[in-house]
Protein backbone atom coordinates (compact mmCIF):
# COMPACT_ATOMS: atom_id res chain seq x y z
CA UNK A 1 0.00 0.00 0.00
CA UNK A 2 2.82 2.35 0.93
CA UNK A 3 4.72 1.36 -2.21
CA UNK A 4 1.63 1.99 -4.37
CA UNK A 5 1.19 5.40 -2.81
CA UNK A 6 4.83 6.27 -3.42
CA UNK A 7 4.61 5.24 -7.07
CA UNK A 8 1.44 7.24 -7.53
CA UNK A 9 2.94 10.38 -6.03
CA UNK A 10 6.11 9.91 -8.02
CA UNK A 11 4.27 9.48 -11.30
CA UNK A 12 2.20 12.56 -10.57
CA UNK A 13 5.04 14.92 -9.69
CA UNK A 14 8.14 13.63 -11.48
CA UNK A 15 6.91 11.84 -14.60
CA UNK A 16 5.60 15.06 -16.24
CA UNK A 17 9.18 16.35 -16.31
CA UNK A 18 10.26 13.68 -18.77
CA UNK A 19 10.57 16.04 -21.74
CA UNK A 20 12.97 18.24 -19.79
CA UNK A 21 14.87 15.17 -18.63
CA UNK A 22 15.15 13.74 -22.11
CA UNK A 23 16.09 17.08 -23.66
CA UNK A 24 19.00 17.55 -21.26
CA UNK A 25 20.13 13.92 -21.58
CA UNK A 26 19.84 14.09 -25.35
CA UNK A 27 21.98 17.23 -25.59
CA UNK A 28 24.56 15.89 -23.15
CA UNK A 29 24.90 12.38 -24.62
CA UNK A 30 24.20 13.53 -28.21
CA UNK A 31 22.44 10.26 -28.88
CA UNK A 32 18.78 9.26 -28.79
CA UNK A 33 19.41 5.67 -27.65
CA UNK A 34 21.83 6.68 -24.92
CA UNK A 35 19.60 9.53 -23.79
CA UNK A 36 16.70 7.08 -23.38
CA UNK A 37 18.86 4.73 -21.32
CA UNK A 38 20.11 7.60 -19.18
CA UNK A 39 16.60 8.93 -18.62
CA UNK A 40 15.32 5.53 -17.56
CA UNK A 41 18.21 5.05 -15.17
CA UNK A 42 17.81 8.57 -13.82
CA UNK A 43 14.11 7.92 -13.21
CA UNK A 44 14.86 4.75 -11.29
CA UNK A 45 17.43 6.61 -9.22
CA UNK A 46 14.98 9.43 -8.65
CA UNK A 47 12.36 6.90 -7.52
CA UNK A 48 14.84 5.46 -5.05
CA UNK A 49 15.65 8.90 -3.66
CA UNK A 50 12.07 10.14 -3.87
CA UNK A 51 11.77 10.20 -0.08
CA UNK A 52 14.36 12.99 -0.14
CA UNK A 53 12.19 15.13 -2.42
CA UNK A 54 10.47 17.70 -0.23
CA UNK A 55 8.18 19.05 -2.88
CA UNK A 56 8.87 22.30 -4.69
CA UNK A 57 10.75 22.47 -7.98
CA UNK A 58 10.42 18.93 -9.31
CA UNK A 59 12.11 19.81 -12.62
CA UNK A 60 15.33 21.02 -10.98
CA UNK A 61 15.26 18.06 -8.60
CA UNK A 62 14.97 15.60 -11.46
CA UNK A 63 17.41 17.39 -13.77
CA UNK A 64 20.05 17.28 -11.08
CA UNK A 65 19.76 13.49 -11.06
CA UNK A 66 19.61 13.35 -14.88
CA UNK A 67 22.73 15.46 -15.11
CA UNK A 68 24.61 13.27 -12.62
CA UNK A 69 23.51 10.14 -14.47
CA UNK A 70 24.69 11.71 -17.73
CA UNK A 71 28.08 12.53 -16.29
CA UNK A 72 28.46 8.98 -14.99
CA UNK A 73 27.50 7.67 -18.43
CA UNK A 74 29.88 10.06 -20.19
CA UNK A 75 32.67 9.16 -17.78
CA UNK A 76 32.18 5.49 -18.71
CA UNK A 77 31.56 5.84 -22.43
CA UNK A 78 33.17 9.07 -23.53
CA UNK A 79 36.28 9.35 -21.44
CA UNK A 80 38.02 12.64 -21.99
CA UNK A 81 34.91 14.65 -22.68
CA UNK A 82 34.48 15.71 -19.08
CA UNK A 83 37.35 18.12 -18.91
CA UNK A 84 36.46 21.51 -17.63
CA UNK A 85 37.83 24.42 -19.53
CA UNK A 86 40.10 26.43 -17.28
CA UNK A 87 40.07 29.64 -19.27
CA UNK A 88 36.56 30.32 -18.00
CA UNK A 89 37.77 33.02 -15.62
CA UNK A 90 40.07 34.60 -18.19
CA UNK A 91 37.14 35.32 -20.42
CA UNK A 92 37.96 37.91 -22.99
CA UNK A 93 34.79 39.12 -24.56
CA UNK A 94 36.04 42.48 -25.75
CA UNK A 95 37.41 40.75 -28.82
CA UNK A 96 33.86 39.94 -29.91
CA UNK A 97 33.58 41.43 -33.30
CA UNK A 98 30.90 44.01 -32.96
CA UNK A 99 29.76 43.74 -36.48
CA UNK A 100 26.13 43.27 -37.45
CA UNK A 101 25.42 39.61 -38.12
CA UNK A 102 21.67 39.59 -37.78
CA UNK A 103 21.38 38.48 -41.37
CA UNK A 104 23.85 35.70 -40.84
CA UNK A 105 22.11 34.45 -37.75
CA UNK A 106 18.71 34.64 -39.32
CA UNK A 107 20.05 32.37 -42.03
CA UNK A 108 21.37 29.89 -39.49
CA UNK A 109 18.82 27.17 -39.84
CA UNK A 110 17.78 24.70 -37.23
CA UNK A 111 20.19 22.06 -38.47
CA UNK A 112 23.30 24.22 -38.32
CA UNK A 113 22.28 25.58 -34.92
CA UNK A 114 21.79 22.05 -33.67
CA UNK A 115 25.22 21.05 -34.91
CA UNK A 116 26.88 24.16 -33.48
CA UNK A 117 25.38 23.57 -30.04
CA UNK A 118 26.35 19.90 -30.08
CA UNK A 119 29.94 20.92 -30.76
CA UNK A 120 30.11 23.12 -27.66
CA UNK A 121 32.19 21.79 -24.78
CA UNK A 122 30.02 19.89 -22.30
CA UNK A 123 29.86 22.48 -19.52
CA UNK A 124 28.90 25.32 -21.90
CA UNK A 125 26.46 23.13 -23.78
CA UNK A 126 24.56 22.12 -20.65
CA UNK A 127 24.37 25.68 -19.36
CA UNK A 128 23.10 26.96 -22.70
CA UNK A 129 20.56 24.14 -23.05
CA UNK A 130 19.14 24.74 -19.58
CA UNK A 131 18.95 28.50 -20.17
CA UNK A 132 17.81 28.75 -23.77
CA UNK A 133 15.91 25.52 -24.33
CA UNK A 134 14.47 24.94 -20.85
CA UNK A 135 14.17 28.63 -19.98
CA UNK A 136 15.63 28.02 -16.54
CA UNK A 137 16.72 30.86 -14.26
CA UNK A 138 20.34 31.26 -13.18
CA UNK A 139 19.30 30.06 -9.73
CA UNK A 140 17.77 26.87 -11.10
CA UNK A 141 20.80 26.19 -13.30
CA UNK A 142 23.11 26.83 -10.33
CA UNK A 143 21.13 24.29 -8.29
CA UNK A 144 21.18 21.62 -10.98
CA UNK A 145 24.84 22.03 -11.94
CA UNK A 146 26.12 22.88 -8.45
CA UNK A 147 27.60 26.19 -9.54
CA UNK A 148 27.78 29.71 -8.14
CA UNK A 149 25.41 32.15 -9.88
CA UNK A 150 28.34 34.15 -11.27
CA UNK A 151 29.73 31.04 -12.93
CA UNK A 152 26.37 30.36 -14.56
CA UNK A 153 26.49 33.82 -16.11
CA UNK A 154 30.11 33.55 -17.25
CA UNK A 155 29.50 30.09 -18.72
CA UNK A 156 26.54 31.43 -20.65
CA UNK A 157 28.66 34.31 -21.95
CA UNK A 158 31.29 31.85 -23.09
CA UNK A 159 28.75 29.46 -24.59
CA UNK A 160 27.08 32.19 -26.65
CA UNK A 161 30.37 33.52 -27.89
CA UNK A 162 31.56 30.06 -28.94
CA UNK A 163 28.22 29.34 -30.56
CA UNK A 164 28.35 32.53 -32.55
CA UNK A 165 31.89 31.81 -33.70
CA UNK A 166 30.90 28.33 -34.81
CA UNK A 167 27.92 29.58 -36.71
CA UNK A 168 30.10 32.15 -38.46
CA UNK A 169 32.66 29.50 -39.40
CA UNK A 170 30.23 26.87 -40.51
CA UNK A 171 30.48 26.11 -44.21
CA UNK A 172 27.43 27.53 -45.87
CA UNK A 173 26.73 29.69 -42.85
CA UNK A 174 28.21 32.69 -44.57
CA UNK A 175 26.50 32.10 -47.85
CA UNK B 1 30.94 51.03 -16.79
CA UNK B 2 33.77 49.73 -18.94
CA UNK B 3 33.28 47.60 -22.06
CA UNK B 4 35.10 44.62 -20.47
CA UNK B 5 32.74 44.74 -17.48
CA UNK B 6 29.87 44.95 -19.92
CA UNK B 7 31.06 41.79 -21.72
CA UNK B 8 29.75 39.35 -19.10
CA UNK B 9 27.06 41.46 -17.47
CA UNK B 10 25.27 41.93 -20.77
CA UNK B 11 24.31 38.26 -20.55
CA UNK B 12 22.75 38.79 -17.16
CA UNK B 13 20.91 41.74 -18.63
CA UNK B 14 19.79 39.72 -21.64
CA UNK B 15 18.49 36.99 -19.34
CA UNK B 16 16.75 39.43 -17.01
CA UNK B 17 18.87 38.32 -14.06
CA UNK B 18 20.39 41.64 -12.99
CA UNK B 19 19.33 43.94 -10.20
CA UNK B 20 17.53 47.08 -11.27
CA UNK B 21 20.50 49.39 -10.60
CA UNK B 22 22.79 47.16 -12.65
CA UNK B 23 20.27 46.98 -15.45
CA UNK B 24 20.08 50.77 -15.60
CA UNK B 25 23.88 50.98 -15.84
CA UNK B 26 23.81 48.49 -18.72
CA UNK B 27 21.13 50.44 -20.52
CA UNK B 28 23.11 53.65 -20.14
CA UNK B 29 26.19 51.94 -21.55
CA UNK B 30 24.29 50.48 -24.51
CA UNK B 31 23.03 53.97 -25.22
CA UNK B 32 26.51 55.50 -25.19
CA UNK B 33 28.73 52.74 -26.68
CA UNK B 34 28.03 51.73 -30.31
CA UNK B 35 30.28 48.67 -30.09
CA UNK B 36 28.55 47.23 -27.05
CA UNK B 37 25.21 48.19 -28.51
CA UNK B 38 26.06 46.04 -31.52
CA UNK B 39 27.16 43.16 -29.30
CA UNK B 40 23.84 43.33 -27.54
CA UNK B 41 21.94 43.35 -30.81
CA UNK B 42 23.89 40.32 -31.99
CA UNK B 43 23.13 38.44 -28.79
CA UNK B 44 19.44 39.21 -29.18
CA UNK B 45 19.39 37.86 -32.69
CA UNK B 46 21.29 34.76 -31.60
CA UNK B 47 18.71 34.19 -28.96
CA UNK B 48 15.92 34.65 -31.47
CA UNK B 49 17.55 32.16 -33.78
CA UNK B 50 17.77 29.58 -31.00
CA UNK B 51 14.20 30.22 -29.91
CA UNK B 52 12.96 29.78 -33.47
CA UNK B 53 15.08 26.71 -34.16
CA UNK B 54 12.81 24.14 -32.48
CA UNK B 55 15.85 22.86 -30.68
CA UNK B 56 14.10 21.42 -27.64
CA UNK B 57 13.92 17.69 -28.14
CA UNK B 58 10.95 16.08 -26.41
CA UNK B 59 10.98 12.53 -25.10
CA UNK B 60 9.98 9.90 -27.65
CA UNK B 61 6.52 8.43 -27.01
CA UNK B 62 7.85 4.95 -26.22
CA UNK B 63 10.14 6.25 -23.48
CA UNK B 64 7.29 7.22 -21.19
CA UNK B 65 5.84 3.71 -21.35
CA UNK B 66 9.25 2.17 -20.90
CA UNK B 67 10.05 4.27 -17.83
CA UNK B 68 6.62 3.63 -16.34
CA UNK B 69 6.96 -0.11 -16.56
CA UNK B 70 10.52 0.06 -15.19
CA UNK B 71 9.16 2.06 -12.26
CA UNK B 72 6.42 -0.50 -11.64
CA UNK B 73 8.96 -3.29 -11.63
CA UNK B 74 11.13 -1.29 -9.23
CA UNK B 75 8.15 -0.51 -7.02
CA UNK B 76 7.15 -4.18 -6.88
CA UNK B 77 10.75 -5.15 -6.17
CA UNK B 78 10.91 -2.65 -3.33
CA UNK B 79 7.70 -3.81 -1.68
CA UNK B 80 8.66 -7.46 -1.02
CA UNK B 81 11.99 -6.35 0.38
CA UNK B 82 10.21 -4.21 2.92
CA UNK B 83 7.68 -6.93 3.66
CA UNK B 84 10.47 -9.42 4.03
CA UNK B 85 12.29 -7.20 6.47
CA UNK B 86 9.16 -6.70 8.51
CA UNK B 87 8.29 -10.36 8.12
CA UNK B 88 11.55 -11.31 9.72
CA UNK B 89 10.86 -8.80 12.46
CA UNK B 90 7.47 -10.34 13.14
CA UNK B 91 9.02 -13.78 13.24
CA UNK B 92 12.05 -12.93 15.33
CA UNK B 93 10.69 -10.29 17.68
CA UNK B 94 8.61 -12.70 19.84
CA UNK B 95 11.34 -15.33 19.74
CA UNK B 96 13.84 -12.70 20.75
CA UNK B 97 11.61 -11.56 23.60
CA UNK B 98 11.17 -15.14 24.81
CA UNK B 99 14.90 -15.71 24.58
CA UNK B 100 15.60 -12.58 26.63
CA UNK B 101 13.10 -13.63 29.30
CA UNK B 102 14.56 -17.14 29.44
CA UNK B 103 18.06 -15.74 29.66
CA UNK B 104 17.03 -13.39 32.46
CA UNK B 105 15.42 -16.25 34.38
CA UNK B 106 18.48 -18.40 33.81
CA UNK B 107 20.85 -15.67 35.03
CA UNK B 108 18.70 -14.81 38.05
CA UNK B 109 18.13 -18.43 38.99
CA UNK B 110 21.70 -19.52 38.37
CA UNK B 111 23.13 -18.81 41.86
CA UNK B 112 19.96 -20.16 43.44
CA UNK B 113 20.14 -23.30 41.37
CA UNK B 114 23.80 -23.70 42.22
CA UNK B 115 23.02 -23.12 45.90
CA UNK B 116 20.16 -25.55 45.70
CA UNK B 117 22.38 -28.21 44.19
CA UNK B 118 25.11 -27.52 46.76
CA UNK B 119 22.56 -27.62 49.58
CA UNK B 120 21.41 -31.04 48.38
CA UNK B 121 24.99 -32.23 48.38
CA UNK B 122 25.54 -30.78 51.84
CA UNK B 123 22.48 -32.60 53.20
CA UNK B 124 23.53 -35.81 51.45
CA UNK B 125 26.99 -35.52 53.00
CA UNK B 126 25.35 -34.88 56.38
CA UNK B 127 23.10 -37.95 56.01
CA UNK B 128 26.05 -40.07 54.91
CA UNK B 129 28.04 -38.94 57.94
CA UNK B 130 25.23 -40.19 60.22
CA UNK B 131 25.66 -43.74 59.00
CA UNK B 132 27.58 -45.90 61.44
CA UNK B 133 31.32 -45.34 61.37
CA UNK B 134 31.18 -42.36 59.01
CA UNK B 135 30.81 -39.44 61.35
CA UNK B 136 34.40 -38.51 62.09
CA UNK B 137 37.89 -39.42 60.93
CA UNK B 138 39.48 -37.79 63.91
CA UNK B 139 37.70 -38.07 67.21
CA UNK B 140 38.59 -35.23 69.52
CA UNK B 141 36.96 -32.45 71.45
CA UNK B 142 40.16 -30.51 71.32
CA UNK B 143 40.43 -27.88 68.58
CA UNK B 144 44.23 -28.14 68.77
CA UNK B 145 44.00 -31.79 67.81
CA UNK B 146 41.36 -31.49 65.14
CA UNK B 147 42.84 -28.50 63.27
CA UNK B 148 46.34 -29.99 62.73
CA UNK B 149 44.76 -33.26 61.65
CA UNK B 150 43.71 -31.61 58.35
CA UNK B 151 47.33 -30.68 57.54
CA UNK B 152 48.44 -32.50 54.43
CA UNK B 153 44.91 -33.67 53.71
CA UNK B 154 43.54 -30.36 52.39
CA UNK B 155 45.09 -27.40 50.56
CA UNK B 156 43.75 -25.10 53.23
CA UNK B 157 43.57 -24.98 57.02
CA UNK B 158 40.02 -24.79 58.36
CA UNK B 159 39.33 -22.71 61.45
CA UNK B 160 38.26 -24.94 64.33
CA UNK B 161 36.54 -23.52 67.40
CA UNK B 162 35.85 -25.04 70.79
CA UNK B 163 32.23 -24.10 71.56
CA UNK B 164 31.68 -26.52 74.44
CA UNK B 165 31.12 -23.65 76.87
CA UNK B 166 28.18 -22.50 74.71
CA UNK B 167 26.64 -26.00 74.57
CA UNK B 168 28.03 -27.17 71.26
CA UNK B 169 30.39 -30.07 71.81
CA UNK B 170 33.11 -30.66 69.23
CA UNK B 171 33.13 -34.38 68.36
CA UNK B 172 35.87 -34.30 65.76
CA UNK B 173 36.47 -33.81 62.09
CA UNK B 174 36.64 -35.68 58.79
CA UNK B 175 37.40 -35.23 55.13
CA UNK B 176 34.41 -35.04 52.91
CA UNK B 177 33.66 -34.32 49.31
CA UNK B 178 31.07 -31.64 48.51
CA UNK B 179 30.61 -29.43 45.48
CA UNK B 180 33.22 -31.25 43.45
CA UNK B 181 36.00 -30.70 45.92
CA UNK B 182 37.46 -31.96 49.17
CA UNK B 183 36.16 -30.07 52.17
CA UNK B 184 36.72 -30.03 55.89
CA UNK B 185 33.80 -31.31 57.95
CA UNK B 186 33.63 -30.50 61.65
CA UNK B 187 31.07 -32.28 63.78
CA UNK B 188 29.44 -30.71 66.82
CA UNK B 189 26.75 -32.03 69.05
CA UNK B 190 23.91 -30.13 70.69
CA UNK B 191 22.04 -32.44 73.09
CA UNK B 192 21.10 -35.38 70.82
CA UNK B 193 21.47 -33.36 67.61
CA UNK B 194 24.50 -33.63 65.38
CA UNK B 195 25.75 -30.63 63.45
CA UNK B 196 28.00 -30.83 60.42
CA UNK B 197 30.02 -27.71 59.63
CA UNK B 198 31.49 -27.87 56.14
CA UNK B 199 34.34 -25.51 55.34
CA UNK B 200 35.93 -24.88 51.95
CA UNK B 201 37.78 -21.98 50.31
CA UNK B 202 35.28 -19.77 48.53
CA UNK B 203 35.26 -19.55 44.76
CA UNK B 204 34.18 -15.95 45.17
CA UNK B 205 36.23 -13.40 47.08
CA UNK B 206 34.75 -11.39 49.92
CA UNK B 207 31.71 -12.14 52.02
CA UNK B 208 28.30 -13.43 51.13
CA UNK B 209 25.34 -13.01 53.40
CA UNK B 210 23.78 -15.99 55.14
CA UNK B 211 21.32 -18.16 53.31
CA UNK B 212 18.88 -20.37 55.16
CA UNK B 213 17.44 -23.39 53.48
CA UNK B 214 15.77 -26.58 54.48
CA UNK B 215 16.01 -29.82 52.64
CA UNK B 216 14.55 -33.22 53.56
CA UNK B 217 13.78 -32.02 57.07
CA UNK B 218 17.26 -30.67 57.74
CA UNK B 219 18.06 -27.04 58.28
CA UNK B 220 20.94 -25.50 56.42
CA UNK B 221 22.70 -22.20 56.77
CA UNK B 222 25.41 -21.14 54.38
CA UNK B 223 27.61 -18.09 54.17
CA UNK B 224 30.96 -16.88 53.01
CA UNK B 225 33.37 -15.11 55.30
CA UNK B 226 37.05 -14.22 54.90
CA UNK B 227 37.18 -16.04 51.56
CA UNK B 228 35.91 -19.27 53.14
CA UNK B 229 32.54 -20.81 52.46
CA UNK B 230 30.63 -22.39 55.33
CA UNK B 231 27.66 -24.70 55.38
CA UNK B 232 25.99 -25.75 58.56
CA UNK B 233 23.48 -28.60 58.47
CA UNK B 234 21.58 -30.30 61.25
CA UNK B 235 18.21 -31.56 62.38
CA UNK B 236 18.54 -28.96 65.14
CA UNK B 237 15.85 -26.27 65.15
CA UNK B 238 16.63 -23.18 63.14
CA UNK B 239 17.01 -20.70 66.01
CA UNK B 240 19.57 -22.82 67.83
CA UNK B 241 21.35 -23.46 64.55
CA UNK B 242 21.50 -19.69 64.06
CA UNK B 243 22.98 -19.35 67.48
CA UNK B 244 25.65 -21.87 66.48
CA UNK B 245 26.33 -19.94 63.28
CA UNK B 246 26.77 -16.73 65.28
CA UNK B 247 29.34 -18.44 67.48
CA UNK B 248 31.24 -19.84 64.50
CA UNK B 249 31.26 -16.45 62.79
CA UNK B 250 32.65 -14.61 65.81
Amino acid sequence: MIAEDKLERFEKSILPQMDAAYNLARWLTRSDVDAQDVVQEAYLRAFKFFAGFRGGDSRSWLLRIVRNTCYTWIGKNRRGEVKMTTEEEALDLTSDAATPDEVLLQKADSKSLHQAIEELPLEFRETLVMRELEGMSYKEIADVADLPLGTVMSRLARARRLLRQRLLNQPGGKG
Amino acid sequence: MSCSEFGVLIHGYLDGELELSRSLEIEQHIGSCPSCSQTYANLRSLRQAIAGGSLHIDAPKGLRMRVRSALRRESRAEAPIKLMRWGWMFLWAPLGAVAIVLLAIFILRLPQAADGRLAQEVVSAHVRSLQPGHLVDVTSGDQHTVKPWFNGKLDFSPPVKDLAAQGFILLGGRLDYVGDRAVAALVYQRRKHLINLFITPSARAGSVAEKSLSDRGYNLIGWTQSDMSYWVVSDLNESELRQFVLLVRK
